[in-house]
């Protein structure tokens, strides 16, 4: 018995759209297993979890807090992998991000509150940009699997920003690994009231627009598509496919850096060891639920934001761990990439 | 400085890297049998941790560290056996199958261990493999003790890496996996099934990576920690590359590894007033500097990161 695959002609837009979305709801039926399997009882357990997201003003304003860094990793993730550029570092671009925020909101002279944080941003999609470029040199220059060297990084900067916390960057007076609080000029406005609601969604909303405007309408989003398509034929089709990769890196790892600067100036104020829980790792189900398109990575962003702050009241109310959100994710990116190949392929069994 | 770096450091710094080279050596041949047939196991992450995971409770409740191994390989087999059915049999991306079965593995492997034992004020821990001298060798000075007064996990992996070099280049089955890897569709014309090579290579390589992560667990420290692999399974995908996909070179590379842990372990106690995380940073940093120097001398096989089907001929 085996099976024949057959590519099919492209489906319509419409499938396209209902796809993540089937794939999201496979996704919750199939969550049921290890909810079951902690004793969670059913009905109870994802009605805390989207009680807890979305219930109330405060939680869904939180819900869209937690977003904001997610939304960046995923444009980070997304952005890369459209040119076929395997950057698995979010996470370490975030942690460059976070801390050259911190450096210079503790730092900085006194400044007006637009200058200063016009600058944090700055130094966080700087840092995480050069970060990233770091495997797009390896890549270009001497042939380093991307996918390799981004991952190893992202231990090299956890390690590094252990040395700043443990050194350099420790609080005056303190043991903890903590850095001394960015100036008050630096933090990022909360735009709502009673919420967390700060600055930096609104930024990861603009983000979204601007990274497809890039995508859609210019010459860098065309050719980072050309050459994710066929980087041998977008090479011989006249375009410096080096210079692309290294652009594209730049771009991804500084995106990744302002969900690092999100955090410090929006939420925490300091720089501290857990200041991502895996925002980068999971930028990449994110992208791949989001077909790599910023607007279906920011709704996908949305949704798994939604578990991870539901994850926590199903939690309280039911004793189910609130890892229940990782393994909710990893479930969400195998669903979605089977669903991929329908699209592609039709799919018979045969017997030999 | 002469008191510190005697013989009696030699020999602790050499012993200490045999030790830490040992759950590279699992997971980089796990790894190389996987990719010489053609598969990249990006799953080798996450297949650890729940190797470490399951090895470590499974002890916890038995009390058997060799039970405690045992169900580390079989997690380890399962877990490949999904990367297998999305890779190989749905012929889906490895790159992104081999990141999902990590992510779902470190997900799986927090979700359980928390589930199990709670979230008590200290981690349990169990009683670890103690050291088995080899009669007379363990006398030897300064190697002796440094080599043959191991935990017997270490001389397994040890042992493996001429099994595994001899596996696949001086037997029929090592040809007929290297074929697949190389050229599937001449393999498959020759009557050879090509996704049950690649299926049962990716099996064989989950049982090495969970017993390698169970050795973290049992034998280097005797509780689990979230971080416990620490990203030892993605330097194991690097030893594959550094190694040029040979299991002898491989083990080189994990032996390197293997000794920058131990002696950045000493350098922490010894410069005790630098932040250790400085100490820590240096495998990952040379390993990725050994890549950098390889890379371009390397050639991975023909048939790597290629699903197979037959409709899709060439």
């Amino acid at each position: 018995m085996r099976l024949i695959m057959t590519k099919r002609p492209p489906l319509s837009g419409w499938i396209q759209v209902l796809l993540p979305i089937g794939a999201i709801l496979v996704t919750l039926v199939l969550s049921a297993i290890p909810i079951l399997f902690a004793g969670g009882e059913l009905w109870l357990s994802f009605y805390s979890l989207f009680k807890g997201a979305l219930g109330t003003r405060y939680n869904l304003l939180e819900t869209f807090t937690h977003a904001a860094p997610l939304t960046f990793t995923g444009l980070a993730v997304a952005f890369a992998f459209r040119a076929k550029f395997w950057n698995i570092g979010a996470e370490g671009q975030l942690l460059a991000g976070a801390i050259a925020a911190a450096w210079v909101g503790i730092n900085a002279p006194p400044l007006p509150a637009f200058v200063l944080i016009f600058l944090i941003c700055l130094a966080g999609f700087l840092a995480g940009g050069a970060w990233a470029t770091i495997p797009a040199f390896l890549k270009n220059k001497l042939k380093v699997d991307d996918v390799v060297s981004s991952l190893l990084l992202n231990y090299v900067m956890w390690h590094i920003m252990g040395f700043l916390l443990f050194g350099p960057m420790q609080m005056p007076g303190s043991s903890w690994p903590r850095s001394a609080a960015i100036a008050q000029a630096a933090h990022f406005p909360v735009l709502l009231s009673r919420s967390r609601f700060h600055l930096g969604i609104l930024l990861a909303a603009i983000a979204v627009l601007v990274v497809w405007f890039i995508n859609s309408k210019t010459e860098l989003g065309f050719q980072s598509r050309a050459v994710g398509a066929n980087a041998r034929a977008a090479a011989f089709g006249g375009i410096n496919v080096n210079s692309v990769i290294f652009k594209t890196a730049l771009i991804s790892g500084g995106l990744a850096g302002m969900a690092g600067v999100g955090e410090v100036a929006g939420i925490h104020f300091h720089l501290l060891m857990d200041i991502s829980p895996g925002f980068g790792y999971s930028g990449i189900v994110i992208a791949m639920l989001g077909r790599l398109h910023p607007v279906g990575t920011a709704l996908s962003a949305f949704f798994f934001s939604t578990v991870i702050v539901g994850a926590q009241s199903m939690s309280r109310m039911t004793g189910v761990p609130t890892y229940i959100a990782d393994v909710i994710q990893a479930m969400a990116l195998l669903v979605m990439l089977i669903a991929l190949l329908f699209t592609e392929y039709r799919i018979r069994v045969v017997r030999d | 400085m002469e008191q510190i770096f005697n013989l009696t450091f030699l020999a602790g710094l050499l012993g200490a890297m045999i030790r830490m080279a040992t759950p590279i050596i699992f997971g980089t041949m796990g790894e190389i049998i996987a990719e010489r047939s053609g598969v990249l196991n990006l799953g080798i992450e996450g297949i650890m941790l729940m190797g470490a995971m399951t090895g470590f409770l499974t002890t916890l409740h038995t009390g058997s560290l060799w039970l405690g191994v045992l169900a580390a390989a079989l997690v380890g087999i399962l877990l490949s056996l999904l990367m297998a059915f999305l890779s190989v049999i749905l012929g889906l991306s490895q790159h992104v199958s081999g990141l999902g079965i990590t992510l779902l593995s470190t997900g799986l492997a927090m979700f359980i261990y928390r589930l199990s034992v709670g979230s008590p004020v200290s981690p349990p821990t169990v009683k670890p493999f103690s050291p088995l001298a080899i009669p007379l060798l363990s006398n030897l000075p300064v190697v002796g003790k440094a080599f043959f007064n191991q935990y017997s996990l270490v001389y397994i992996a040890f042992l493996l890496i001429p099994i595994i070099w001899v596996l696949l280049f001086k037997t029929s089955w090592g040809l007929v996996i290297r074929t697949v890897g190389e050229n599937p569709l001449a393999a498959d014309t020759v009557g050879i099934n090509v996704n049950l090579v690649r299926t049962l290579c990716l099996a064989a390589g989950g049982a090495l990576m969970g017993i390698g992560g169970a050795f973290l667990t049992l034998a280097h420290q005797n509780m689990f920690l979230i971080e416990v692999v620490g990203g030892r399974g993605w330097v194991c995908i690097a030893m594959v590359i550094f190694g040029n996909w040979n299991p002898i070179k491989g083990a080189g590379g994990a032996l390197l590894f293997g000794f920058l842990d131990g002696l950045q372990l000493r350098l922490q106690g010894i410069w005790y007033k630098i932040p250790f995380h400085l100490f820590l940073v240096i495998p990952y940093l040379i390993t990725i500097i050994a890549l950098a120097t390889m890379s371009r001398r390397t050639a991975s096989p023909a048939g790597l990161l290629k699903p197979y089907r037959r409709e899709e001929k060439g």
